[in-house]
């Protein structure tokens, strides 16, 4: 075990603690940013530190610092059990964790491409070149492109034993074309809105073809600016992968989550409408079609990894099963309630930051028999909608609304006109009940999102949603005023 | 952190700046920012979180023959920061030259502030925040409601330094507390402070204000998609003005077309004011931007009227202009932003802002919300923890939650009345000093469900 963690871990243990993990993390990112060709983002970061939690009468300290000297490891430990004893005082119900086997073992992100490898010259030029093809679009007014690559060196270790170490490897990668004309600003993206994120090496970014897509991405955002606005009504629809991916994350990883259902982001992010009894009573969440999974083995997505940041292993866990609400999202702390062991989902944004309950890859299954492009060549009269550009859900992820970059027409089962500021809103269990069809593995992308926030301090996590695209019967349109 | 740690902070950043002179950078910035943060949050009435983090964070920027690039990470030994700066030096080499060229903050006069700092600031300890959580906690609970809610502490010394001579430091700190009381009856409630030090705050008010409003919100109401006049409350009001300070006053936003804020055009209705100014003691200031420029007050709106935008050093040039002191750490695609926002107070009393209105809607909070088209300041959101059916004049019942789909533009060109109280309201990033107001019409295109 790492020298510093063993000595966190004995002082918290000497000073009174009946339990404490500890983690090393070491987080290196390569970042390039262009905007309208202008490269003034060549970024390195490279952070390390540790982070201390403790279990002390029941209740939970944590501490943090990037000084990586022995008093100074020894000072942080000694104020994680001071805060847990502070804790203590209003901590009525003393913390109860499920008894998962010590982890021990190495991890690390399958790379065939290690990006760290791959010289930043060479990522430069592959993002200046797609960059420069849209510009080249004529009325793009701006663009931003994306590429990054982060390695955390991760070690974990528990006074029960447990000591692991990861190495976690991300890429991601993104293009924007913007185009502007009086009151209409649009804008396309490729691969997803913020980038697409994988667990993966540079082979990632090579595969999507930026250079490729960025012709169509920029002349789309000009198209944009004389397109209809999509008229209001209740409509047929059907959501592409990368869309269909932020309808699950919002109406179904958040609200999944057994912290939040038992309250404890009340006061920021909000609570859920899932209660605990609606799992006891086999709550119907969609149409039968509905299978939905929390996975940290799936390869590749961004959301995988071994253990989980309080030792976990990574795990599949069904949340909906044919469209019956069957299970959660949990913590080694939370699971018990509902009487099973951990999920492992507890994440952290790095080494000072607490782990809390994190989407690992929150998929939803493809459904075997019909690709999404088959599902919209059998749909008369609909709307498809693609690539997310804003949402919004409320405190219980019930009532939503989206809008997306892009809408097209679907008539006779052929994609036909665009729509600009295109907009669908629902109730999360009444939309996933009309939900008739979803695409099968052929069309199964992973998507993967960098910005899901949560916790105060907010913590950012590299989150995955496997989806193949799904069309939905009745769902309200062209939603406010444009 | 004592007064000793501004000089230690600022060594640190000039060594930066040294650094990247022998690394070969022909010019170059140093940013370090040596942080503490403490944060204590409860639900259900327990602390179920409770966390300290200590760390220092140096970013250096290098210019070589035009061209830049960027290191960040800690720099504990010279040999570190050294390594650092070799980095920044070795990114710009491999970077393009940058047309028009990057600037660096020169040697302007930076003015102390009042009240960056607060010396209570770090005075709180884990044994004070779980007392003052009980406190709170126990305020909620005389009027029957449970408290969820975070207690947090941020103290921070900065310094930036460049080649061009800026050498700006200085000690910054801010204390928030927020609760969100749920009564068994169904009704939320919110409150919270915020301000440079834990002094001013209150935990058994923002308990007993919470509490209030959650016990008068059980039972609520079912409505449908509607037009209707609002009153909007302090927090709000102040999603409200942030909203349109990222989406539009921004010095980036009007180069590249997207903004709404025209100088010289008219935005809001005639009493609307609205400043940043990062120089107010009230309003958590700060002496110098994230790139050592001084801040200045800027007004944005005058009487309904867009008066300017801020800007960074980077618009700035662009505009022909000089910086406002807005700019966040490099690298920033964001553009400068306006993080000390004012609305003036107008002069209405609460009872004034409900009198005219005989059918209508007073809304304590908004939620999650998001712009659905940015140019016109098309915001989607939601109500949360307090919102009340206005009828004759008086707030008469409880309303369940409403999806609101409404121009933030045409909201603030809507507002008949303005509230003579204002409160600052923590946002990130930044804060708003906001009164509540009175809109003529809002735009409701749904509901949450039971």
């Amino acid at each position: 075990m790492q020298p510093l963690l063993q000595r966190a871990l004995d002082t918290a243990a000497s000073l009174g603690a009946s339990f404490a993990d500890a983690r090393l993390v070491r987080r290196r990112e390569e970042t390039v940013t262009i905007r309208s060709g202008r490269i003034d983002g060549l970024t390195i970061s490279d952070r390390e530190g540790i982070g201390v939690r403790v279990l002390v009468d029941g209740a939970w300290g944590f501490a943090a610092t990037d000084r990586l000297a022995p008093a100074e490891i020894d000072r942080v430990a000694a104020l994680a059990v001071r805060i847990a004893r502070a804790s203590a005082r209003v901590q009525p119900f003393p913390v109860r964790l499920d008894d998962r086997p010590p982890a021990r073992g190495r991890w690390e992100t399958p790379c065939t491409v290690d990006p760290f490898t791959v010289p930043l010259e060479e990522r430069i030029a592959d993002l200046a070149a797609a960059d420069e093809a849209m510009r080249g679009v004529p009325g793009v007014a701006f663009t931003e492109s994306l590429s990054t690559a982060r390695r955390e060196w991760k070690e974990y270790a528990a006074t029960d034993g447990s000591a692991t170490s990861q190495v976690l490897t991300h890429t991601g990668a993104a293009i924007e074309a913007n185009a502007v004309a009086e009151d209409e600003h649009q804008r396309r993206s490729w691969p997803d809105a913020g980038g697409g994120y994988r667990s993966a090496g540079y082979e990632y970014v090579r595969g999507l073809d930026l250079l490729g897509n960025a012709e169509r991405v920029g002349t789309e955002a000009v198209e944009l600016l004389q397109a209809p606005p999509l008229p209001a009504g209740r409509r047929t629809i059907v959501l592409d992968p990368a869309q269909l991916a932020l309808q699950v994350h919002e109406s179904c990883g958040h609200p999944t989550e057994l912290d939040r259902v038992y309250g404890t982001e009340a006061s920021f992010a909000g609570t859920s409408f899932l209660t605990t009894d609606r799992l006891e009573q086999g709550f119907r969440y969609g149409s039968e079609i509905v299978t939905l999974v929390a996975d940290a083995t799936e390869a590749g997505g961004a959301g995988s990894f071994g253990w989980d940041d309080e030792g976990v292993a990574a795990q599949r866990v069904e949340l909906v099963r044919n469209g019956i609400l069957v299970g959660y999202q949990t913590s080694r702390e939370t699971a018990p309630r509902i009487g099973r062991g951990s999920s492992g989902g507890m994440r952290a944004d790095g080494h000072d930051r607490l782990p809390l309950i994190r989407m690992t890859n929150i998929n939803l299954q493809p459904v075997p028999g019909r690709s999404l492009e088959e599902i919209i060549a059998e749909t008369d009269d609909g709307i498809y909608f693609a690539t997310n550009r804003s949402w919004s859900i409320d405190d219980r992820r019930l009532s939503f609304q989206f809008a997306t970059e892009i809408a097209r027409e679907i008539r006779g089962g052929k994609l036909g006109r665009l729509y600009r500021n295109p907009t669908y809103a629902g109730h999360t269990p009444s939309f996933w009940a009309s939900c008739d069809a979803i695409g099968d593995a052929r069309s199964y992308v992973m998507n993967g999102l960098a910005n899901c926030g949560k916790g105060e301090p907010v913590q950012s996590m590299i989150v995955g949603h496997g989806a193949s695209g799904a069309r939905f019967r009745n769902v309200d349109v062209g939603v406010g005023r444009s | 952190m004592t007064p000793e740690s501004v000089a230690r902070i600022r060594d640190l950043a000039e060594a930066g700046v040294t650094a990247l002179r022998k690394a070969g950078a022909d010019d170059g910035e140093a940013r370090v920012e040596e942080s503490h943060a403490a944060l204590t949050r409860f639900a259900n009435g327990a602390i179920h979180q409770n966390v300290a983090a200590d760390g220092t964070e140096v970013g250096l920027r290098a210019l070589v023959d035009g061209r830049m690039g960027i290191a960040s990470g800690d720099a504990s030994t010279p040999e570190r920061l050294a390594e650092l700066a070799d980095r920044a030096v070795r990114l710009a080499r491999l970077a393009p030259r940058l047309e028009p060229p990057a600037v660096l903050a020169g040697a302007r006069e930076i003015a102390p502030v009042e009240g960056a700092w607060s010396e209570g600031a770090g005075t709180s300890d884990p044994e004070a925040r779980a007392d003052g959580v009980s406190r709170l906690v126990a305020a909620g609970a005389a009027h029957g409601a449970v408290g969820f809610g975070s207690w947090e502490e941020d103290r921070a010394t900065v310094a930036i330094a460049t080649t061009n001579g800026c050498s700006a430091a200085e000690r910054r700190s801010r204390t928030r507390v927020l609760t969100v009381m749920r009564h068994p009856d169904g009704g939320t409630g919110y409150a919270e402070a915020v301000g440079s030090g834990p002094g001013a705050i209150d935990p058994g008010s923002l308990g007993d204000e919470a509490g209030r409003w959650a016990a008068r919100g059980g039972g609520a109401t079912d409505l449908g998609p509607c037009d209707l006049p609002v009153v909007l409350g302090p927090y709000a009001v102040a999603d409200l003005i942030f909203t349109l300070g990222l989406l539009g006053f921004s010095g980036l936003a009007l180069e590249e077309g997207r903004s709404f804020a025209v100088p010289g055009t008219t935005i809001g209705a005639p009493g609307v004011t609205i400043v940043d100014d990062a120089r107010d003691p009230g309003l958590l200031p700060a002496s110098f931007d994230d790139e050592g420029s001084p801040t200045e007050r800027v007004t944005l709106v005058e009487r309904g009227v867009c008066r300017a935008v801020v800007h960074d050093l980077g618009t700035a040039s662009r505009a022909g202009r000089a910086s406002t002191g807005h700019g966040l750490p490099a690298p920033n695609p964001w553009g400068p932003v306006p993080r000390h926002l004012a609305m003036s107070a107008g002069e209405a009393a609460e009872a004034d802002l409900l009198r005219p209105i005989r059918r209508g809607l007073y809304i304590r909070r908004f939620h999650y919300t998001n712009p659905v088209h940015p140019r016109l300041a098309l915001v989607t959101g939601m109500t949360r923890d307090g919102c009340f059916l206005v009828e004759d004049g008086a707030i008469t019942r409880p309303v369940r939650d409403l999806r609101f789909t409404q121009s933030y533009l045409d909201a603030l060109v809507g507002i008949e009345a303005i509230g003579r109280e204002r409160r600052l309201v923590a946002m990130d990033p930044g804060v708003v000093l906001a009164p509540a107001v009175r809109i003529g019409s809002f735009r409701f295109t749904g509901a949450t469900e039971a």
